[in-house]
């Protein structure tokens, strides 16, 4: 069970944004994609979670074609967390997460107990009575995770689950970055595919079973962390020259700049 | 800080509503008893009086009070649902011209059906409520599609939008009027004056029967609305039709401002008031937002309309200028609490 992807071109208004992309996103993995500003990353989470069309090709979910899904029956088995969300009216934290149980209607009692429980795991639990328009930009996006995690935090009839995620630590600090990434791995040991775009290269090293390097629409290169994060690919892609070394302790690879 | 739990909001604005109705019923330029009230309403009075007093009590002040009720509930809904679906707290019909698109449909419906209005009230009036639907949906959507992004709804742009409709529509209506009859002139100016003082038995069955509809209609979609808060695509993805509850809803609002507009003319901050008030008590969930909302809308203009009728008396207000004097300084006292509050923090 996977989100699969042939061949896929995306054209917005005359422009190429994607081009012949192919690859599978498994679940119960990290996909990571990497990629310079403008490389069509955002356009790609898009495309999986059916908000831009493509042009041409194909993505399945689950085995069968991403828009022949029923908006309800989509929303129980994938969770999307965007760049930026605007709320402008004054919920809760709790009443943000509670959001994510509207796909499901699993009563009051189980929904709170989903709610409490997605609220601790991103370290939001004091937030619980807050008012979301009155918390930090990090405290926002955390609860925002929570909201994702509650969607898609049971195991579904329809298939496996998925969670696509737009840079989901850009506004976290140092110790958030870690609970997340700690976190996605987590949801990846209990099954779930996690589909995300980050910009960090050791982040993305640290945590992805797969990466894909996205280059003017175009993937660069595919694979595991160290075939894909080479001194090569990373000249070719971002133009950058880089060293690729070890952790001391952990022996994970590092890119440093 | 929230302060109230929404069920006992809604308890306690259901009874106080219907304290209020009793009280509106004794008030006016003759002033009943308690008592009499009472022996009228269950058609015990006796005496001389007791004609006098089931005129005024049955064909008078309860038609009219009714008619406040349900217009108030039909704007606090509307302006409810439209802040909902703008993703904008700030949204109101009358602010962003939606209002007076209503007006000028209303206003050649009158012209073009000429004295319709004076032959058949009933007909007349659905006439007449069908052009300010239709003036209130074309405007509904002009401004959503100016002002609405995937970012939500730019204050600003709506804003102007309003500035820009309302101009339209002002120099239409002095248009209609340039060139209509004497008699026309009159039914549409008096009409436009915005006031309950026509409300009858007849022509509150189809407001009556329009905030029914919306009264039964708009709790399904509290869930869907509590989710477009979140965006649209937000909304998708947490398995929301979209396209289909914004058509309902723009749909349903143009419907309850153009019947609002049609029997009463322009009554404004109504729609922008109550829900704001409501919201700070409760919060933004519009599963009771929408239900507290309607019970709200209907107090504040039954209790602006006895006033417009007492204060003056035997005299009338237009109530569009009470709704105004008592809900402008109460949303200015709103937003100097909010920033103070938002200051503290």
């Amino acid at each position: 069970m996977v989100i699969a992807v042939d061949n896929l071109n995306l054209r917005v208004s005359g422009f190429d944004l994607l081009r012949d992309l192919n690859f599978v996103a498994n679940a119960g993995e990290v996909t990571v994609v990497v990629g310079p500003n403008g490389a069509g990353k955002s356009s790609l989470l898009k495309v999986l979670v059916g908000d831009l069309v493509q042009t041409s090709g194909e993505v399945r979910l689950n085995h069968r074609e991403l828009a022949s899904w029923a908006v309800g029956d989509k929303a129980k088995i994938l969770a999307t967390l965007p760049q930026h969300s605007v709320l402008n009216f004054p919920f809760t934290a709790a009443e943000v997460v509670q959001l994510g149980r509207i796909p499901h209607r699993t009563g009051i009692q189980r929904d709170a107990q989903i709610v409490d429980k997605a609220l601790a795991r991103v370290d939001a639990k004091y937030l619980q009575k807050r008012f979301y328009t009155q918390m930090s930009g990090g405290e926002r996006q955390r609860v925002q995770l929570a909201r994702v995690l509650a969607q898609i935090c049971e195991p579904s009839s329809l298939g496996e689950r998925f969670l696509i995620l737009d840079e989901p630590t850009s506004a976290f600090d140092l110790a958030h970055q870690q609970l997340t990434l700690a976190l996605v791995r987590e949801l990846a040991g209990s099954g779930i595919g996690v589909v995300m775009v980050l910009h960090d290269l050791n982040l993305a090293a640290r945590c992805a079973d797969k990466i894909l390097v996205l280059d003017g629409g175009r993937i660069a290169a595919q694979g595991t962390p160290t075939e894909v994060l080479t001194v090569a690919v990373i000249d070719q892609v971002f133009g950058v020259d880089v060293e690729i070394g070890e952790h001391p302790i952990t022996h994970q690879l590092m890119v440093i700049s | 800080m929230r302060y109230v739990a929404p069920q006992a909001l809604i308890a306690a604005l259901l009874s106080a509503l219907l304290g209020l109705l009793c009280l509106a019923l004794t008030l006016g330029t003759v002033e009943l008893s308690v008592g009499d009230l009472g022996r009228t309403l269950i058609g015990q009075a006796q005496g001389p009086r007791a004609d006098t007093l089931h005129t005024i009590v049955f064909d008078i002040r309860l038609p009219r009070i009714l008619m406040a009720l349900c217009i108030g509930a039909i704007l606090a809904l509307s302006g409810a649902v439209m802040q909902g679906l703008f993703r904008n707290p700030l949204a109101d019909p009358s602010l962003i011209g939606v209002s007076s698109g209503a007006s000028v449909g209303a206003s050649l419906a009158i012209v073009f059906t000429g004295g319709l209005l004076q032959a058949n009230a009933l007909m007349g009036l659905s006439v007449v409520a069908f052009g300010a639907f239709a003036g209130g949906l074309l405007a509904t959507l002009l401004v959503y599609r100016l002002a609405t992004s995937e970012f939500g709804t730019s204050v600003t742009t709506m804003l102007l939008a309003g500035i820009a409709i309302g101009a339209i529509a002002g120099s239409l209506n002095g248009l209609l009027s340039y060139f209509s009859n004497d008699a026309l002139l009159r039914q549409m100016s008096i009409w436009q004056m915005g006031n309950l003082s026509t409300a009858n038995w007849s022509r509150l069955l189809p407001v009556a029967v329009a905030l029914c509809v919306l009264l039964v209609a708009l709790p399904r979609v509290g869930l869907a609305l509590n989710a477009l808060l979140l965006g649209e695509s937000e909304a998708r993805h947490l398995g929301i039709n979209v396209q289909r509850i914004k058509r309902q809803l723009i749909i349903a609002t143009a419907l309850g401002i153009g019947m609002a507009v049609a029997v009463a003319g322009l009554i404004g901050f109504v729609g922008l008031v109550v829900p704001h008030l409501i919201r700070l008590l409760i919060g933004p969930d519009h599963r009771w937002l929408l239900p507290a909302s309607a019970l709200g809308g209907a107090m504040l203009l039954i209790i602006a309309d006895t006033l417009a009728r007492v204060v003056a008396s035997p005299a009338e207000l237009p109530i569009g200028i009470l709704t105004a004097l008592i809900g402008a300084p109460l949303f200015i006292g709103l937003l100097v609490r909010q920033r103070r509050e938002l200051q503290l923090w």
